[in-house]
């Protein structure tokens, strides 16, 4: 006790004893509670990415089209004519797993004022949600689908894909992982810098309440017992007000005066001032009676630390100060100056005059010891026995009735997907195709993981995350660009958890780096358990970007044309571990997840991208979980044709199990008239890619003669029907 | 023609209009701000989609009071098009231009996709080009389309013909399962009784151009462009 704080005190602001030791010999002083709480949450996991950071400087994030990489709101990429794409995934796990409608659609209304700081308008938005089985986890499916709805369709921005997933290990801990995407002219991307001593500091929107104090601390927590109680730290959110902030941002974009635009995230106006000087080099001094509020009696520390939704920080300029607010007027929000930047990189906070914190910024934003965890490898996944089903027509019927491979119509209708008069591809597909107006270009988005290959193996299910949202971005034609990274894992403090993050993000590492994709942006949602259930499996959710040079020659996953051929790219290898055959026909989870080789993954994305710019191509699709037959029922629904192919004589070791059902990657599945099949043949062989004909797109069912047969009409009802209430009871 | 897009604060389908009105068709075009009541004399006033003031308390209820709104009523009762979609219709209920309002969608849930409908006016300046077209296909994208209205008013508009738009199947036929939020008699789009304020959940402005997947809004733009070649030039 001789610094004067007990255990408790430190523990209500998230700091550990070594942490506060650290903070008092720097200062030569010990803090006072205002200091304390700025420190507790700017020093918390959620804001500091203490025991992450030192592995995401392994992340390769420069390259030619980086315009903007990690560090700022969110990451910026060229994609010519002057345009730049802006975009971060975030996560809101925690607010989503106490409260999933508010949770949700704030994590929404967060992502989005990043992109907005950098001066960008939200083109699209994206999803990538996890829960525990249904039925039992329906309230909070329900309740986050609407939450991500209600705000992006409030706003006006099309939600354009996304993924879901259920599994026993989200059952406690739900993931909520939302990316934003938005479009600037390239000259006219902002960065949060407040520079200029002297500059003022305008605090827009929302005003501020006592909600989410301490959200950013929760969020660096383990969900247990008492995180009900908690709910107070839960915000809710205004999409309308932040519909207004958005436009008038929009309007201010360019604007004379205008230094800089800083969103107010975690940990409120302590963090967004304390990185928009810092970044700049400069200073700050907070006068927080000059904060507008919502409620009375609050204190500074409350003013300093809440986390109240749909506020954004401006630096400008006072000789532009009363044109800038004019804007902000003209769409009813209110905008108070509320400090000014100062040259000496300290924050300053004032109540009435009196001063109440005085930091070095250093010690907010770069203090917080790195954690140096350890790591420890889990014993070796189980292995598995194929048990040999007769019937390949009836597995084919289970598995697109599956949770987790059945349509995801009855959620993506929940989302206006269309606002904006840009979406090419709508969702259900691969990738959804967005276009750039006035110009030919269109980007290619797409959010994916595969926990359960990383549960396997972390090492090679990050790879895999990458590879098959570089596969999703392809197979719509277009060049994957870059990617944003959302690393969702259990409690560092456990050496297997710890090793999990490690081998994931070297596994991103290795294939950006094979695939050449930098990754701009990102973030880290760590604690991710729960009493009950334990950790979640490990998921690193990569958002992707692509180029389309010619909108036009963009691909869909859809049958075309009856008399098509079709045909399967890439190898299939006996490798049935960690795959949906696995768990849903023999209930199982084990085995080693599919190999990558990056090498012959670049290849086939090659050959597919020749393939669709010279437009041999009708259809194009990613065969990913279920593996190549659930695939090509994908593409058979989706065009609404069906597959006639002769039987499948698998090469000499592999069996009729994995030949269908093996989920190995690097793999599509194409069609093509017959006239383009010798320009198409000899491309493959220039591209060294595996390429088979299955059959012949047509008729009304999906068909290996002898071996497969099932009506597409009745396929379709079960794949449609796989997440409705009355066929999920005892899943 | 020259088209007026009404902009409240909360309106997102207002950029779509205006997109289609002066890109896709060279139109001339006009946003008409919430605040301001002058209409700049434009041929054709426009009430898009979005939530116009969040819409928390109920869609449009706050729209109706703006300035820009008591120039459209004049301007509809000196005979002048206004043409609401989606949020648009229901201001236009809110307002009284049109009878009835909408409700949350049958089932609660926010729905966007395609659908197909039959049009039963095509003797209207909006609608003249869907002449010897039994059904069209136009997107929606709503929360609260649920339409309604008491019955002596549902045959007060049966009987004069104002319904214009009916959710069908592919084949035209309206029926129960070709309803997507439990509309009565399927009402998808009507019209006053002089026919020039029309009122419709789906979106015209999102399929005006054949990459986004059909062009039959288009006609509907085209419609109003050749009854203005007539009309305004006469």
């Amino acid at each position: 006790m001789s610094l004067g704080l007990d255990d408790r005190a430190l523990r209500e602001v998230a700091l550990t004893r070594e942490e506060y030791e650290a903070i008092v010999r720097t200062l030569g002083r010990a803090p006072n509670s205002v200091e304390l709480g700025m420190l507790g949450v700017l020093w918390s996991e959620h804001c500091s990415y203490k025991s992450s950071r030192g592995l995401l400087r392994r992340l390769p994030s420069s390259g030619g089209r980086v315009l903007q990489g990690p560090g700022e709101n969110a990451g910026a990429v060229d994609v010519g004519q002057g345009w730049a794409v802006v975009f971060k995934v975030e996560s809101h796990n925690h607010p989503s797993a106490i409260e999933p409608f508010q949770g949700a659609a704030t994590g929404v209304g967060g992502i989005v004022r990043d992109v907005i700081a950098m001066g960008a308008r939200p083109i699209a938005l994206l999803d990538s949600l996890r829960f525990g089985p249904l039925p039992q986890s329906r309230h909070h499916f329900e309740s986050v689908v609407a939450g991500v709805g209600a705000y992006g369709n409030c706003m006006g921005i099309p939600t354009v894909g996304g993924e879901l997933y259920f599994d026993p290990s989200y059952a406690g801990n739900p993931l909520v992982n939302a990316m934003c995407v938005g479009l600037v002219r390239g000259d006219r991307l902002m960065r949060a810098r407040a520079e200029g001593p002297g500059n003022l500091l305008l605090l827009v929107g929302s005003p501020t309440g006592r909600d989410g104090i301490h959200g950013a601390a929760f969020a660096s927590l383990e969900l247990d017992g008492h995180s009900e109680e908690r709910r107070p730290a839960v915000q809710v959110g205004n999409p309308f007000l932040e519909k207004c902030l958005l436009e008038a941002c929009m309007d201010l974009s360019g604007a004379p005066g205008v230094v800089a635009l800083q969103d107010l995230g975690a940990a409120g106006l302590t963090s967004a001032v304390a990185e928009a000087a810092d970044r700049a080099g400069a200073g700050a001094r907070i006068h927080v009676d000059r904060v507008p509020r919502r409620e009375l009696g609050m204190s500074p520390y409350e003013v300093m630390l809440s986390e109240s939704q749909e506020r954004m920080l401006l630096a400008v300029e006072p000789d532009h100060l009363e044109q800038i607010r004019a804007v902000f007027e003209s769409w009813d929000l209110e905008a108070a100056v509320v400090g000014e930047v100062i040259a000496e990189a300290r924050l300053e906070v004032f109540e009435a005059g009196v001063e109440c914190a005085s930091l070095p910024l250093d010690l907010l934003t770069r203090g917080a010891p790195e954690r140096h965890l350890r790591s420890q490898a889990p014993a070796p996944p189980a292995t598995f026995e194929l048990r040999l089903e007769e019937d390949m027509s009836a597995v084919l019927k289970r598995l697109m009735a599956s949770p987790n491979l059945c349509s995801r119509r009855s959620v993506y209708r929940q989302y206006d997907h269309m606002v904006g008069n840009s979406t090419l591809v709508l969702p259900g597909g691969d990738a959804a195709v967005v276009r750039i107006r006035d110009t030919a270009l269109a980007l290619a988005l797409t959010i994916d993981a595969n926990a359960r290959y990383c549960g396997l193996d972390p090492y090679v299910g990050a790879q895999i995350a990458v590879a098959e949202a570089a596969r999703n971005v392809v197979a719509v034609g277009a060049r994957p660009l870059a990617v944003t990274d959302g690393l969702n894992f259990g409690n560092p403090e456990r050496p297997e958890i710890f090793w999990q993050l490690e081998q994931a993000v070297a596994g991103i590492s290795a294939a950006c780096r094979a695939l050449e994709l930098p990754v701009v942006s990102g973030n880290v949602s760590l604690y991710n358990e729960s009493e009950a259930h334990g950790a979640i499996l490990p998921t690193p959710v990569i958002g992707m970007v692509g180029l389309i040079d010619d909108a036009s020659l963009r691909l869909e996953s859809g049958l075309k044309e009856e008399g098509d051929f079709v045909l399967l790219v890439g190898l299939t290898r006996d490798e049935m571990g960690g795959s949906e055959y696995l768990r849903v026909i023999q209930g199982e989870v084990a085995g080693p997840p599919p190999t990558v080789d990056l090498r012959a993954e670049r290849a086939a994305h090659e050959f597919i991208l020749a393939a669709a710019a010279q437009g041999l191509l009708r259809s194009a699709h990613d065969v990913a979980e279920g593996g190549m037959l659930v695939a090509l029922a994908e593409s058979a629904l989706n065009g609404g044709i069906g597959v006639h192919c002769s039987a499948l004589r698998p090469q000499s070791e592999l069996g009729l199990i994995p030949a269908l059902f093996a989920e190995s990657q690097g793999r599509f599945i194409i069609s093509a008239p017959s006239r383009t099949m010798p320009a198409l043949q000899s491309l493959a062989r220039r591209h060294r890619v595996d390429v088979e004909l299955l059959g012949l797109a047509g008729g009304d069912r999906i068909e290996f003669e002898g071996q497969v047969s099932v009506g597409l009409g009745e396929l379709r009802a079960l794949w449609e029907a796989g997440l409705a209430p009355s066929d999920n009871v005892g899943d | 023609m020259k088209f007026g897009v009404v902009v409240f604060p909360g309106t997102w389908s207002d950029k779509d209009f205006g997109w289609v009105i002066d890109r896709v068709l060279g139109q001339e075009l006009r946003y008409l701000w919430h605040k301001d009541p002058d209409l700049h004399g434009v041929d054709c006033v426009v009430i898009p989609g979005g939530f116009a003031h969040g819409d928390y308390l109920r869609c449009g209820a706050i729209a109706r009071f703006s300035p820009v709104m008591e120039s459209v009523r004049s301007f509809a009762d000196r005979g002048g098009l206004v043409w609401g979609s989606c949020n648009g219709f229901q201001i236009l209920c809110e307002s009284g231009l049109l009878p009835g309002a909408l409700l949350p969608n049958e089932g609660s849930r926010f729905i966007c996709e395609w659908t197909h409908l039959v049009c039963e006016r095509t003797d209207l300046a909006f609608t003249r080009q869907f002449q010897d077209r039994p059904v069209v296909r136009l997107p929606i994208s709503h929360g609260q389309g649920n339409y309604f209205a008491d019955p002596a008013t549902l045959s007060r508009l049966e009987q004069a013909g104002q319904v214009v738009f009916r959710y069908s199947d592919a084949e035209g036929r309206v029926e129960a399962r070709s309803n997507p939020n439990g509309s009565v008699h399927n009402i998808a789009g009507l019209v006053n009784a002089r026919g020039n304020v029309l009122g419709m959940m789906p979106h015209p402005e999102r399929c005006a151009e054949a990459e986004l997947g059909g062009e039959d809004g288009r006609s509907m733009f085209q419609s109003l462009i050749e009854w203005g070649l007539e009309v305004l030039t006469a």
